[in-house]
């Protein structure tokens, strides 16, 4: 029986599957003239992005400005750590990744598991609402999330770019589909040997989920390190300010300052491509999944 | 036995060991719940009731501080003559109609293109994927001076080229397409992997025998590959589509909704609304027609894929 997170990772393999040697004696494939062309311009966007923010301030307003700066210059970066908060934005992305990815592997596993495999009144009503849930566009839920959450005095504070990550539905729904496709026999050892649902859940479970709690951990760490709309609608105070809302704020106040919003724009990327370069597969692999996106 | 007690006792999952008995279904109730509860009660806390909270707001007249008055549907009517509203419309079915064809010929295109062995092909891959981790906000920045008029790369190649610059983000004719271009850089990666995926499920007994029956290259795309791909093309459009409605990130991150609101989506409008001057219940409404809009797409593309015995769901 294939699973939803099996497939994935199936299709995942076959996108990023090792580069084949090519066999001496054939000639080179005609698709590297389409190929090499559409790959390097995929990538100028982000040598762009390091070579500016590498660049003298003066050669990225000069006419016409070099791609390639004539010497390696930290200015952007210096300005960027000197005069503005970016590494207490910086702090704040990663508490709400963190509390995001922890909180939605806690939670989500939990509830994945028990609309999966425990049986209670209620399970069904529960499971459709939450797949209901799916359907409800951010946008409709943007103005009462935001009367609610500054009525509970959050918009001041982190606690608005914080909790809408908590869980999600898409989470949970994951995480049901990963747990109904697991064998049941291994649960019923368990039973009979004596451990209660918890300590199953725990000790049985859980470990065979590696790859569903993967998936679901960069889902995660994507959609709320780069999430703008939460931060941007509901957090006014500067000191809790996002990378992500930084960014977007620097672009009407440092408008002319290429160099330290490309540094910004740096600071705020590289993680996540490095963490892409390390774990393609499983990145693509969510890819499939989800299509955040949007 | 009732059916509530057959089903309960039928042999699945975790459940009691004392059938029966009323206490011991009472801990199995209360068990499940609590594994479920803390993130059903989050999920169906932060969308279900704002969603009901956003119809009620919808009805009424409310700037956040007065007392809120309630006008029936004085702002669905009064949106029916919202000449800013429909421009707002115009424009997202604009970015819609540029993106989605796009993204869904670009998925499929570097799909068959990637899909094969040949050296340097995980380079490719990675050049072409990796842009999925950009956010709006630095998407935005970088569009800004991609495209910029007199700094940028696109006019820097068009000059040396001998061709006429253009004013990009700052041309009303051209700055959606711009959008359309950037966002298709971040996301080209995803209908890509769709297609990618789909591709390798193709039977490999399809194409021997159309080789064997002498199509050529071509035509065992068109004839055999094509047909088999048509579940992915319905999902990947509609996903797009839904997407492209919903255009905000990377307006707000370029040209907040500018040259001359040439750019201001449905949702862009929105937010300005409700979160600019602060008209929460016309806000509300606007959100519920672009719902309904959502809505609509989907169960078109269904039914329409249906109708042409499309399984795509």
């Amino acid at each position: 029986m294939t699973t939803l997170v099996e497939n994935a990772t199936d299709a995942a393999e076959a996108a990023v599957r090792p580069l084949d040697r090519r066999r001496k004696g054939r000639r080179p494939s005609g698709w590297h003239l389409v190929l090499a062309p559409i790959a390097l311009l995929f990538a100028i966007p982000f040598a762009q992005m390091f070579l500016a923010a590498l660049s003298p301030a003066a050669e990225l307003i000069q006419y016409p400005p070099p791609f390639i700066p004539s010497r390696l210059d930290l200015g952007g970066f210096t300005g960027l750590f000197g005069e503005t908060d970016v590494l207490r934005w910086m702090v704040n992305t990663m508490l709400v990744s963190a509390s995001a990815i922890v909180s939605h592997l806690v939670l989500c596993s939990l509830a994945g598991y028990g609309f999966a495999r425990l049986r209670f009144r209620g399970r069904t009503f529960g499971i459709f609402a939450i797949i209901g849930t799916i359907m409800i566009p951010t946008q409709l839920l943007m103005i009462p999330t935001y009367i609610l959450f500054s009525r509970l005095g959050l918009v001041d504070g982190l606690g608005a770019a914080i909790v809408p990550w908590l869980a999600s539905a898409f989470g949970i729904f994951l995480m049901r589909q990963f747990f109904l496709s697991i064998p049941g026999e291994l649960e019923e050892a368990g039973r009979i040997d004596g451990a209660n649902r918890w300590q199953v859940f725990w000790h049985v479970v859980l470990p065979l989920a590696k790859p569903a709690l993967a998936t679901l951990a960069i889902f995660t760490l994507l959609s709320s390190w780069n999430d703008l709309v939460w931060p941007l609608i509901a957090i006014n105070d500067e000191d809790a300010f996002t990378l992500q809302l930084g960014l977007a704020n620097f672009q009407s106040t440092r408008r002319t300052q290429w160099e330290l919003l490309m540094a910004g724009n740096v600071v705020a990327t590289l993680p996540l491509i490095l963490f892409f370069l390390f774990a393609q597969k499983q990145f693509v692999a969510t890819m499939t999944l989800s299509g955040m996106k949007g | 036995m009732t059916i509530r007690e057959r089903r309960r006792n039928a042999p699945a999952g975790t459940r009691s060991t004392r059938p029966g008995s009323r206490i011991a279904r009472l801990k199995d109730d209360l068990g499940g719940w609590l594994f479920v509860a803390p993130a059903t009660i989050l999920v169906l806390g932060l969308s279900v009731f704002p969603a009901v909270w956003a119809f009620l707001l919808s009805l009424q007249e409310w700037d956040g501080f007065s007392e809120p008055e309630f006008i029936g549907g004085g702002n669905y009517s009064e949106l029916l003559t919202d000449e800013d509203f429909f421009a707002a419309a115009q424009h997202t079915g604009l970015y819609t109609a540029l993106f989605v064809p796009m993204s869904v010929l670009a998925g499929l295109f570097l799909a068959v293109a990637l899909n094969r062995k040949i050296r340097f092909i995980g380079l490719y891959r990675t050049a072409i994927f990796v842009p999925f981790v950009a956010s709006a906000a630095a998407t935005g920045i970088l569009s800004t001076y991609l495209f910029s008029p007199q700094y940028g790369l696109v006019n820097n190649v068009l000059r040396s080229l001998g061709l006429p610059t253009q004013g990009w983000l700052e041309d009303q004719a051209q700055a959606m397409l711009v959008i359309a271009i950037m966002s298709l850089w971040g996301q080209a990666a995803f209908t890509t992997v769709l297609y990618l995926a789909a591709l390798q499920d193709v039977p490999a007994e399809l194409m021997e025998a159309a080789t064997l029956d002498g199509a050529s290259r071509w035509q065992r795309f068109w004839q055999v590959v094509w047909p088999q791909l048509a579940p992915v093309t319905v999902f990947t459009a509609i996903w797009q589509t839904i997407g492209a409605i919903q255009l905000f990130d990377l307006v707000y991150t370029t040209t907040r909704g500018g040259p001359l609101d040439a750019t201001k989506t449905i949702v862009y409008y929105l937010w300005e609304k409700a979160f600019r001057s602060l008209e929460f219940g016309y806000g509300s409404a606007v959100a519920y027609v672009l719902f309904g809009l959502t809505l609509l797409v989907t169960i078109g593309v269904v039914v329409y894929s249906r109708r042409r015995g499309t399984e795509a769901f």
